[in-house]
């Protein structure tokens, strides 16, 4: 059988949250699955439509079962900036491709999709009437067709300011929906087992396909606090790993985080969490233990290490620490018997995690994790960095007015050898990121500036 | 804590580098969790086990990898059983070379040292 040479188009309706971030979603998971990100535009900006050009329908269908940020796929067969465009569009789209969908045994509807304006029934049935010169053979049925065909209008993305005629008109045979139920079946709201910085569902989603987590793989994550970031690479089928410095997470001890809550039931621990999502078999072991400290013998055996290191806000940055270090009021762990330090500059952080994912990934793994960012001094020389690891996307979420996070992700390119833990301390790279270490300072400092100031304006 | 998991685990108190593999296992609590039979995660892992120090930690392991093991069902529900099913619930880890004690409790393995005890 001939094939042509040209790729099958594809339009992508995209969701409108986290919009930074789903890019790299879509390609580190086209990537996975043997394709490729080939477009006729470098970025879409803020619009939810990409058209894509992929390989098969196959690779289509396996992308919509991991992703999050995409709500749906279709078989582009036509596109304008005009009705009449849209009509000479699908009358260029190769019968021979439309066929197969269309012939008498089969069964189809007509959906019409208008984003940023609602149209009548009647102005609904004018449209799929006008669709009248396409070679439909089937029969109509609206309950449960076989073939569903859709055509999306697109009337901008400013609210207030609907136009009267669309930007864009798309016709495309719907394929498959992505997986943004997820999202609500995995709220952390219904969670059993949850902590102070509990990242939300659809972030953590995000984070194991930026990590191209598949089945049978070992994600490890070194901060496991309430194993959140864990649940979502179980749930795409690999098996987790987790250590966390503090003995009473991982254990499932001490004050609840929940509302009302006074302590954690004994259901509640990072198993238990897997548990209620049927994913316990996926669970491996926790650990207590030090992430600047870690007790893996050599070797590369984690397939991707997802994580959100502590940004010494809402939880402290620690390590243990020495004895002679001990001042007064110094927190002591009673059941590790190890004094643990609360001060642990967040650089010496992110390279001890560096350092340690090229040491421990497989060549071709990925590390992902949350930089946190003093926005008016970021630059982009400031993401960590090792020459071990490529660097594949960086994409900022807002926390305030002056603070926001960075997802990181790295990809190993070159085996670890010892002397990469020395090279940092030679780069320009390393000093930028000092800065950082007050991040916990700067952070304060916009929130005590402006409360005084509201004081102050408040007495006037 | 799994068989898996001790495999992977290596001591780093002070001066000790890679004499802190594999640490000894005192089990006082052990109990058998049936986890689900994956052959292909199975499969995966073999390569990534230290043969040497799986032998000491459990009783009934084959004595290495077989010929031909990713097919062999039985061969890897063994090892299936051995690394993912025995589960340490109390126990100790002793590093083999200092001596030093972590403790297992409830399942979970604590590997924290203080500054002093490990390495720079």
């Amino acid at each position: 059988m001939a094939l042509s040479c040209t790729l099958n188009r594809y339009l992508l309706l995209m969701a409108q949250e986290h919009l930074e971030f789903r890019l790299p979603e879509i390609k580190s998971l086209l990537s996975l699955f043997g394709g490729q990100f080939i477009s006729s535009q470098e970025t879409y900006g803020k619009s939810p439509f990409w058209i894509l050009s992929i390989p098969s329908e196959d690779i289509a269908r396996n992308l919509m079962k991991r992703t999050v940020c995409a709500k749906s796929i279709f078989e582009l067969w036509g596109h304008g900036k005009s009705p009449e465009e849209l009509y000479n569009s699908l009358k260029n789209y190769p019968v021979e491709k439309m066929v197969p969908f269309l012939h008498s045994d089969s069964t189809y509807k007509i959906k019409i999709h208008t984003f940023n304006k609602t149209l009548t029934q009647e102005e609904k049935v004018k449209r799929i009437d006008a669709l009248e010169f396409l070679p439909f053979e089937g029969k109509v049925n609206l309950k449960k067709p076989q073939h569903i065909f859709s055509v999306l209008e697109d009337y901008g993305l400013d609210p207030n300011c609907i136009p009267e005629n669309p930007h864009n008109i798309y016709f495309g045979r719907w394929i498959a929906d992505g997986q943004r139920e997820l999202i609500e079946s995995y709220s952390v709201k219904k969670r059993h087992f949850i902590g102070n910085t509990s990242m939300d569902a659809g972030l953590s989603f995000i984070m194991a396909n930026h990590g191209k987590v598949k089945e049978n793989d070992i994600v490890f994550d070194p901060f496991v606090g309430t194993g959140g970031l864990l649940i979502a690479s179980a749930h795409f089928g690999a098996y987790v790993y987790g250590t966390d410095i503090d003995y009473n997470t991982v254990h499932g001890l001490g004050k609840a985080s929940r509302k009302n809550q006074k302590w954690r039931g004994p259901d509640e621990n990072i198993r238990a969490n897997l548990r209620q999502y049927g994913l316990e078999k996926y669970y491996l072991d926790v650990l207590v233990s030090d992430a600047s400290k870690p007790s893996w013998r050599k070797g590369t055996y984690f397939d991707a290490i997802i994580t959100d290191p502590p940004y010494g806000i809402r939880e402290s940055t620690r390590r243990t620490g020495s004895q002679k270090e001990i001042p007064k009021g110094m927190e002591k762990c009673p059941e590790s018997h190890v004094p643990v330090s609360l001060s642990y500059h967040l650089s010496d952080m992110f390279f001890d995690l560096l350092n340690f994912a090229a040491e421990t990934l497989v060549l071709g793994g990925r590390l992902v994790y949350w930089l946190p960012v003093y926005t008016p001094e970021y630059t982009e020389e400031m993401v960590p960095w090792h020459p071990c690891l490529k660097l594949i996307s960086n994409c900022e979420q807002k926390l305030s007015s002056h603070t926001s996070r960075r997802l990181i992700t790295m990809e190993k390119v070159k085996k670890f050898e010892n002397r990469d833990q020395y090279s940092h301390l030679l780069s320009d790279h390393f000093l930028p990121y000092q800065g950082h270490n007050s991040f916990r300072e700067k952070y304060f400092s916009g929130v005590t500036k402006r409360i005084a100031k509201e004081e102050k304006s408040s007495q006037e | 804590m799994k068989l898996l998991t001790h495999n992977l685990l290596s001591s780093h108190v002070r001066g000790v580098g890679p004499r802190g593999f594999p640490l000894r296992l005192q089990a006082t609590e052990v109990r058998i969790n049936p986890v689900e039979f994956n052959p292909d995660f199975v499969a995966r892992m073999i390569p990534k086990v230290e043969w040497a120090a799986l032998l000491e930690a459990a009783d009934t392991v084959p004595k290495g990898p077989i010929e031909g093991y990713e097919h062999d069902e039985k061969f890897l529900r063994q090892m299936h059983h051995v690394l993912l099913e025995v589960d340490v619930l109390e126990g100790t880890l002793q590093c083999p070379e200092s001596g030093r004690l972590f403790p297992i409790s409830r399942g979970i393995p604590n590997m924290l040292l203080s500054d002093e005890e490990t390495e720079t």
